[in-house]
């Protein structure tokens, strides 16, 4: 499923044209994607929350050629699924 | 930043819709997710990042405190993968 699918899926259910769904869905992501690169988790409750952590600096290994280096130290962003979706996702 | 925060920042960008309007869209968005990622299916969002569910086998697990043996059922888990222009620009900024 891509976005043009929940586009496709929801517009009719919520009443509006679908320009302006696919106008309001980007937007949704956009800015939650504005507040994540602040480094501001976002909540979304009854689904999930999408967290930023810091990351330190850390030795690593090239599993390839076995090389030793460095791995600088960064931000990656996780997803902590909530149980309604856990739930859902386990529900036969 | 929760969602009420969210439906008010996106309210303000959009000029023909109230707050109230976004909160339908997103629930009904979220609920579309949650509804095929309970089918088993994969989403995708270009620009954000991918969502699947990862089967987990049944397995023996250990009680570490009294170290009895139990067993675990298989279960199902939803699974976020960062998309590679997110993942960028979250590590760009300090």
């Amino acid at each position: 499923m891509t976005k043009s699918d929940i586009v496709e899926n929801i517009f009719e259910k919520v009443g509006f044209s679908k320009k302006d769904v696919a106008e309001v869905v980007e937007l949704i992501f956009d800015t939650i994607k504005d507040s994540l690169e602040k480094g501001d988790n976002v909540k979304i409750s009854g689904f999930g929350n999408f967290v930023v952590r810091q990351k330190r600096a850390r030795r690593g290994r090239n599993p390839q050629t076995g090389k030793e280096l460095t791995i600088t130290a960064r931000k990656v962003l996780t997803f902590k699924s909530s149980h309604i979706l856990k739930d859902a996702v386990n529900a036969k | 930043m929760i969602k009420s925060v969210l439906m008010e920042k996106v309210a303000e960008k959009v000029k023909n819709f109230t707050k109230k309007d976004v909160e339908v869209i997103a629930d009904a968005i979220f609920d579309n997710m949650k509804g095929s990622l309970a089918k088993g299916e994969k989403i995708e969002i270009r620009g954000f990042g991918s969502f699947k569910v990862k089967k987990h086998k049944a397995r023996k697990g250990r009680n570490p405190k009294t170290g009895e043996s139990i067993d675990i059922n298989a279960k199902k888990n939803p699974f976020f993968k960062v998309g590679k222009e997110l993942k960028e620009r979250i590590n760009s900024s300090r």
